[in-house]
C-alpha cells in the first residue's frame, strides 16, 4: 500500500489567519455581538415568503431569474431601483457556469453591494426550465439567493442550508409537488424543524 | 488500494462558494480514485469530493482547514492537483 502523508509545511496558504477561532469571533462580532457565524441558519430567516412564485410564467433561465428578482422587489425585499443591476449580475454569474447543479434544482445567486441582508426566494416551474444544468435535465425548483458583497461567510452559510435541504430526495419531491405558496411555506417550516 | 492525503487551508477570501466547489469537483472527477474532503475546525464534516452539492454544504470559509484524501490507483496525483487548486485560491485574485 502506497500511503503518502504530506508534512504540515505543505500548507502553503499565504493568507493564513492566526487561528480559526479568532477569525470566527472577529467576523461574528461585526455582525451581531455574541452570535457565532457558524450557528445553523434557518431557511425562513432569509427566504422572503411573500415573494415565492408557486408557478413561474417564464420557461427560460433569464426569464425565471427576472421574474424572481422582480417578485422580491414587489415584496419590498430589495433596495429601490436595484433590480435591473441585480438581474444583470445573476445572469452574468449564470453565464460563467450554470447553478443548475442537477436533480431538477438550480440556485442562481449574486452578491451586490446594495444588498444589506441576505434574501432568497423560491420559484417553481411545473413545466421545467432549461437551465443548462450540469445533468442536462430541466429545472423544476429555483432558489434565488442574493447576498451582501461583504461577509462571504454568511453567503456560504445560506448556501449550506439551501443545499443541505435540496440534497434530500423528500424535500425536492415535496417542493416540486407544493402547488401553492402556503404549501411551500409549510415545507420550509418543516425543514427548519428538522422533519 | 493506494491512498494519499494532504492538509490544506482555504485561503481565498470568499471561501469555497459555488464556483470553486464546481472547479474542485470537475478536477476530482478526472481521477479514478474516490475522494473525500474532511473539514476540520469546530464543526467537522466529510464531503464527497466528486459531488458539488456535498462540497457546497461544507461551507468552508477562509481559513478553514481541509484534509483531502484519495483512494485509488491515481490517489497521489489526485491529492497533489486538488491541493494545488485550493492553494492557488481557485484562481481568484483575493
Amino acid at each position: 500500500m502506497a500511503f503518502m502523508q504530506m508534512a504540515p509545511e505543505a500548507m502553503i496558504c499565504t493568507t493564513d489567519r492566526k487561528g480559526g477561532d479568532s477569525f470566527v469571533e472577529s467576523v461574528g462580532g461585526a455582525l451581531s455581538p455574541g452570535k457565532k457565524v457558524q450557528a445553523p441558519m434557518k431557511l425562513r430567516e432569509f427566504i422572503v415568503t411573500d415573494a415565492i412564485v408557486p408557478s413561474l410564467i417564464a420557461s427560460d433561465r433569464e426569464g425565471a431569474i427576472r421574474e424572481l428578482v422582480l417578485s422580491l422587489e414587489k415584496a419590498g425585499a430589495l433596495p429601490q431601483e436595484a433590480s435591473e443591476e441585480i438581474i444583470a449580475e445573476v445572469i452574468k454569474r449564470e453565464q460563467r457556469g450554470s447553478t443548475g447543479l442537477g436533480k431538477g434544482v438550480a440556485v442562481p445567486h449574486a452578491k451586490n453591494s446594495q444588498i444589506k441582508r441576505i434574501v432568497s426566494v423560491i420559484g417553481r416551474s411545473p413545466g421545467g426550465i432549461d437551465f443548462s444544468a450540469l445533468d442536462h435535465q430541466p429545472v423544476y425548483s429555483v432558489v434565488l439567493l442574493l447576498s451582501p458583497s461583504d461577509h462571504p461567510e454568511l453567503h456560504l452559510s445560506a448556501m449550506n442550508i439551501i443545499f443541505s435541504n435540496l440534497q434530500k430526495d423528500t424535500f425536492r419531491r415535496f417542493l416540486r409537488q407544493a402547488a401553492t405558496r402556503e404549501a411551500i411555506v409549510e415545507l420550509l417550516d418543516e425543514a427548519d424543524q428538522g422533519k | 488500494m493506494p491512498k494519499a492525503t494532504q492538509d490544506v487551508k482555504i485561503c481565498n477570501r470568499l471561501g469555497m462558494h459555488a464556483r470553486p466547489a464546481m472547479q474542485f469537483v470537475e478536477l476530482a472527477n478526472q481521477f479514478r480514485s474516490n475522494i473525500v474532503v474532511h473539514k476540520g475546525g469546530e464543526e467537522p464534516e466529510d464531503a464527497d469530493g466528486k459531488s458539488v452539492m456535498s462540497m457546497i454544504i461544507l461551507a468552508a470559509t477562509e481559513g478553514t482547514p481541509l484534509t483531502i484524501t484519495a483512494e485509488g490507483d491515481d490517489a497521489d496525483q489526485a491529492v497533489t492537483q486538488l491541493a494545488q487548486l485550493v492553494n492557488d485560491k481557485f484562481g481568484e485574485d483575493e
